[in-house]
């Protein structure tokens, strides 16, 4: 019996949205699905070796609780995006959330097959060095090849 | 019940139950019961929804004051 099969598209590279992706890579996978995720764009950032440097922003970010109401005019001084990624990533530990690091490593564990935009490394000028080895480097037409073949198809 | 394995999967959220749900039922043999404890609400139907997808069977799911326990017997 050939597996269900599903292919993801990581777009952003930000604390909050990184979840999505491994969230629902690991979790198919667990349930028995060939998973795909294509990073293009600035969700390249998710398959750095340091992962610590994926922050959250409040700023352009209405949605984000906030411990107290912030005026965008605050939300913009220095050091703002350093604390709110501290207290998010306070927020994941207290609630039994799972590390991005820890996401990502289940995910490889599972065999979701990770590849990245070659396109955006060029155009990023991003030194593949300082991504993970379990990359492949690939375009579009890669991912349609892939995808074209799934049950479920999502873009994050 | 009888179970072979327990596993407590209390403080953890999603997809930490689903994911060492899978683990732990990896070692074990065809038959053999899995005992779960989550504090997860999610797990309620995650549970479900795992075992309908693996063909594991999910035997029963009982709450007691903000803790749910699973049977779970592998395929």
């Amino acid at each position: 019996m050939s597996s269900k099969k599903m292919a993801i598209i990581a777009s952003k590279g930000t604390l909050d949205m990184a979840y999505p992706p491994f969230i629902l890579a690991s979790t198919a996978a667990a349930l028995g699905y060939e998973v795909q995720v294509f990073f293009t764009f600035y969700g390249l950032q998710l398959l750095r070796k340091d992962l610590s440097t994926v922050m959250v922003s409040p700023l352009a970010n209405p949605a984000m609780p906030m411990p107290v109401p912030m005026p965008v005019m605050v939300q913009m001084l220095p050091g703002m995006e350093s604390m709110a990624t501290m207290m998010m990533k306070q927020k994941i530990k207290k609630h039994g959330v799972a590390s991005l690091q820890e996401l990502r490593d289940l995910c490889l564990e599972a065999e979701v097959k990770f590849t990245a935009c070659q396109m955006t490394v060029d155009l990023f000028e991003f030194d593949k060095s300082e991504f993970i080895d379990d990359v492949e480097y690939g375009g579009a037409a890669t991912f349609i090849g892939f995808a074209g073949e799934t049950d479920i198809c999502l873009f994050v | 019940m009888n179970f072979d394995k327990e596993f407590d999967l209390s403080g953890l959220s999603c997809p930490m139950p689903i994911l060492k749900t899978k683990k732990a039922l990896a070692d074990m043999a065809s038959g053999q019961v899995l005992k779960l404890i989550s504090t997860d609400y999610g797990s309620v139907k995650d549970m479900q929804a795992f075992a309908n997808q693996t063909g594991n069977t999910l035997l029963s799911t009982e709450e007691s004051s903000g803790s749910y326990t699973f049977y779970m017997k592998k395929k």
